[in-house]
């Protein structure tokens, strides 16, 4: 919560100082801003982004409380003016009217404004003046209140009009007033702007920080754009994007399923390169991989990752910085068009998010006075290290703390294919435990087959059923063990469609389930059901039919049938008994307190 | 006799004809497998030389055993059978002119254990009624019953379809089609199909249901779960319901219950009264109960280079 707490502050500072130098700061955070869409699942961990992001994009907040000033200042203008005039009638023009009814930032105002007066009268005293300082100061008092307000109402006209002729007489006290008072106008503004948005908002009491809190808590949780595909605004914008960043647009499925409009899908009929520009600014390894994402070659999230990361590196190998610029700067926004291809060819998994942001954060903190061989350098081995610490190390340490959970005589469900479930199995096979394995597999990928020639070619004794045949097969198991592709914050497991059927199967068996997860598959995002953000594979998949039956070869003529394929779905943890990481063996719901401590160890 | 040994014989040969395609799984489900024992016996009834009931009953008896043996997880065989064995005490009870013969209450376990009185032989034989016609129409009548038990069934739709319903479905239930075509004609709701691999029939069944004009989507079996939760009943038919209520149903139908169950969606079963066993079977029994077919569908020969340690599952 500190986390939070801080950030707008600084972010508000910080553009304040932008909007002062020049409009490429402006421009760096928009920047920054548009990053935050890509890297969709971290919108929880980057508020500094997203506060950004509201802030500097649309540059409202300050048009609109200028505009909320007035209304807010009338009830205090009035009751300083009220009491002036009643201090001009008995003649005390001494006494500050500092008790107006009003609230404490108003008060404040006042305050700044005596203080003004007692500063004019001072100089006023050694020019000389007599009885008329009163109504002088009064007239002044009165002026100053009509200059702090950028329109009038009704009775500071009528004062203004009524004083007009006497004000006129005093001009040089004016002059040196707006000097010295300009400053404590404008001081005074700004309290009074902080003052009305803290009065709009509803929370009175505490002074100063009240303005900046009421702001950040005022601004909104921006919903990342994945799952607002069924907005027309939202389109647009990311057409404009893929313009701008000329990433050719991949056509939207014409029949959608209605349950599932606000997410993204494509049509698989054209390919996702065919408009990009051959002298293009897209790198060859990110075109390919891109491709090898759109044509499925590529699949599981490790294995994503590690070809993401592989592809980064060739990209920094083949950078250089353009004279006269900033690595950091330069090199992340050559990075972006990247990103925003690979989540056109297939949305970013939750492990090449992760990675994209911790090495964004390495680019953005890169130190200026490092040449560009020592950069990359850096970065090379700052890959390297990621890769080696987080998937590598992760799971041989993973594998070690599940096969003291293996036991001889076994009989192990595994579902679809995950490379580290095969590293834990093929390891205990390796320590000559004696078990068997099920492969459990489901339409339309068939990813079993896989994982079951990839045993089988170590040695265990396998066998294979469909996905419908789990209750059959159940009473037989002693134990599963799941992959995951990501764990959320609530302690869910998302995972290939069809798991969370597998433990519940499993649950009511009372057969142990045993989740193993590396801990940058971690992610702050929550969701409870496999609705809300999922990723929508190619209808077609579910025709096709190994032998030549295909009942449904023609649907799309059907007006009334649509086909949906989901890739992912939730596992409540309920269902799940342990999740085997490698800091350990922890149950589902510390999940959050783990993405705490990385968040900590980061920082 | 000559007539009456080719009359045999062709029943014979009719019993074994049942008998084969019962094993070589020729019937596309359980309606037609009882309607064709049902005709069947109603053929040995006509056909064979009896005498009197007694006589009767034991044919039909030896009959249904020899249909029962070829494939014993078909219940509504035996159902069927049974069936007729009661119809013939029925009808043969109702001709002697018994008032209380033929009631439920003579059945009831406490008349079976207080009344030491008549066991029944039905082996008086009936000469005032033929008693033969009486039992072949009897037959007719299970026979119409049979034939019209989808459409009394679905005749029933409306009261258990609201408008705007998202309503699950799985594989291709002869019943549950017609139960939700006939809600279709006035109601606007959405079908969710789960496939069923590797037979499929749920695809054929989303074929049928938009032609209809239902709005169908298609699901794969992976996805029942992750569904669930926008789902507000789940319709599904069987092929039989046990004496404790359970079913035996298409595979995967356990997996849609318990999903169900989780997230509270009611089930509803739409099944015919044929359908109704007096059998338990529990699942520990999978021999007694289940079928197997080959597993090339699953997974193909062809695939199996080199993976010699493989067995697979197809139920």
């Amino acid at each position: 919560m500190d986390h939070q707490h801080v950030t707008p502050q600084t972010q508000k500072t910080t553009k304040k100082k932008n909007k002062k130098k020049s409009p490429k700061g402006v421009q760096q955070q928009q920047q920054q801003c548009s990053d935050s869409q890509v890297v969709h699942d971290s919108e929880c961990s980057e508020p500094q982004a997203t506060q950004g992001q509201y802030v500097t994009s649309k540059e409202q907040p300050d048009h609109d409380i200028i505009r909320q000033v007035p209304e807010q200042q009338q009830p205090a203008a009035k009751g300083n003016k009220d009491q002036s005039q009643s201090a001009e009638n008995t003649g005390q023009s001494n006494k500050n009217p500092t008790t107006p009814p009003a609230d404490d930032p108003a008060n404040k105002e006042a305050l700044q404004q005596s203080r003004a007066q007692k500063k004019l009268r001072k100089q006023q005293r050694k020019a000389g003046g007599g009885q008329t300082e009163g109504t002088q100061q009064q007239q002044l008092g009165q002026q100053q209140q009509h200059n702090t307000q950028s329109h009038g109402h009704g009775k500071s006209d009528h004062h203004a009009k009524s004083q007009g002729n006497l004000v006129a007489n005093i001009d040089t006290p004016v002059v040196q007033k707006s000097k010295v008072e300009l400053k404590a106008e404008r001081r005074a503004k700004q309290e009074a702007q902080r003052a009305a948005k803290s009065a709009e908002q509803g929370k009175g009491g505490k002074k100063g920080d009240v303005g900046m809190l009421a702001g950040s808590a005022a601004v909104p949780k921006r919903v990342p754009d994945q799952v607002r595909a069924d907005e027309e605004k939202v389109q647009k914008k990311l057409a404009r994007k893929l313009e701008k960043q000329q990433v050719p647009q991949r056509i939207s499925a014409q029949k959608k399923v209605k349950l599932f409009m606000h997410l993204h899908q494509y049509e698989k009929t054209t390919s996702p390169t065919q408009g990009i520009l051959i002298n293009g600014s897209m790198h060859p390894a990110m075109l390919r991989l891109g491709l090898q994402y759109a044509e499925g070659f590529i699949q599981g999230s490790n294995a994503r990752c590690i070809a993401l990361l592989y592809a980064l590196k060739q990209v920094f190998s083949d950078y250089s910085t353009p004279p006269h610029k900033e690595l950091a700067r330069e090199l992340d926004a050559k990075i972006k068009p990247y990103i925003t291809f690979l989540n056109q060819c297939r949305p970013l998994s939750v492990s090449m998010g992760n990675a994209i942001k911790y090495l964004k954060m390495l680019i953005t903190n890169m130190p200026p006075e490092l040449s560009d061989d020592e950069a990359k350098k850096k970065l090379n081995k700052a890959i390297d290290t990621y890769y080696l610490e987080k998937i590598q190390l992760a799971g041989t340490a993973i594998s070690n703390f599940a096969i003291q959970k293996i036991t001889d005589g076994d009989v192990i469900l595994v579902y679809a294919c995950s490379s580290l479930i095969q590293k834990v199995l093929c390891a205990a096979k390796d320590k000559n435990k004696r078990f068997q394995v099920i492969v459990v597999d489901s339409r339309p990928k068939l990813e079993g087959k896989e994982m079951l020639r990839r045993l089988v070619k170590h040695g265990i004794t396998c066998s294979y059923v469909l996905i419908n045949a789990i209750s059959y097969i159940m009473p037989e198991v002693s134990k599963v063990i799941l992959g995951a592709h990501a764990l959320l914050a609530n302690g869910y497991v998302m995972s290939r469609c069809g798991s969370s059927q597998i433990t519940l199967m499993a649950k009511s068996y009372n057969v142990p389930v045993l989740v193993c997860c590396e801990t940058y598959k971690f992610c702050e995002r929550v969701q409870t059901d496999s609705f809300v953000s999922n990723e929508l594979g190619d209808p077609d998949d579910l025709v096709r039919i190994d032998y030549n039956k295909a009942p449904l070869a023609d649907w799309r003529e059907k007006k009334y049938l649509s086909l949906l394929n989901l890739v992912y779905d939730v596992t409540p943890p309920d269902f799940v008994n342990v999740v085997i990481t490698e800091v350990g063996m922890i149950p589902c719901t510390s999940v959050p307190v783990v993405l705490r401590v990385k968040n900590v160890e980061a920082n | 006799m000559p007539a009456s040994d080719q009359n045999s014989v062709e029943l014979e040969e009719k019993v074994e004809e049942l008998n084969n395609k019962l094993k070589t799984g020729g019937f596309t489900g359980s309606y037609d497998i009882a309607n064709s024992t049902l005709r069947l016996l109603r053929k040995v009834i006509a056909g064979s030389k009896w005498n009197n009931a007694r006589e009767l009953m034991d044919r039909v008896k030896s009959v249904g055993k020899l249909i029962v043996a070829s494939q014993r997880s078909e219940t509504s065989v035996g159902n069927m059978v049974r069936r007729v064995l009661k119809l013939i005490r029925e009808e043969y009870a109702r001709c002697r002119g018994n008032p209380e013969g033929g009631d439920v209450q003579s059945e009831s376990l406490h008349r079976m254990f207080t009344d030491n009185a008549k066991t029944e032989d039905y082996s008086v034989p009936i000469l005032n009624v033929d008693f033969k016609a009486v039992v072949i129409e009897a037959v007719n009548e299970i026979l119409i019953e049979l034939e019209n038990s989808a459409d009394n069934i679905a005749m029933q739709a409306l009261e258990h379809i609201h408008s705007d319903e998202v309503i699950m479905t799985a594989g291709r239930s002869r019943t549950v089609e017609k139960f939700l075509k006939q809600a279709a004609r006035k109601r606007r709701f959405q079908v969710i199909v789960v496939e069923c691999a590797p037979f499929y029939h749920g695809q054929e069944l989303a074929w049928s249901l938009a032609d209809a004009q239902i709005d169908t989507t298609v699901i794969t079996d992976s996805a029942v779960f992750a569904i669930m939760s926008r789902v507000n009943k789940v319709i599904i038919g069987t092929h039989s319901v046990m004496a404790n209520g359970g079913l035996k149903s298409i595979n995967g139908s356990h997996t849609i219950a318990l999903a169900a169950k989780y997230h509270s969606v009611p089930m509803i079963v739409c099944a015919s009264m044929f359908k109704l066993s007096p059998v338990y079977l529990c699942s520990s029994d999978q021999a007694a109960f289940n079928k197997f077919v080959s597993p090339h569908s699953v997974l193909d020969f062809a695939d199996e280079e080199g993976m010699p340690h493989l067995t697979s599952t197809d139920c």
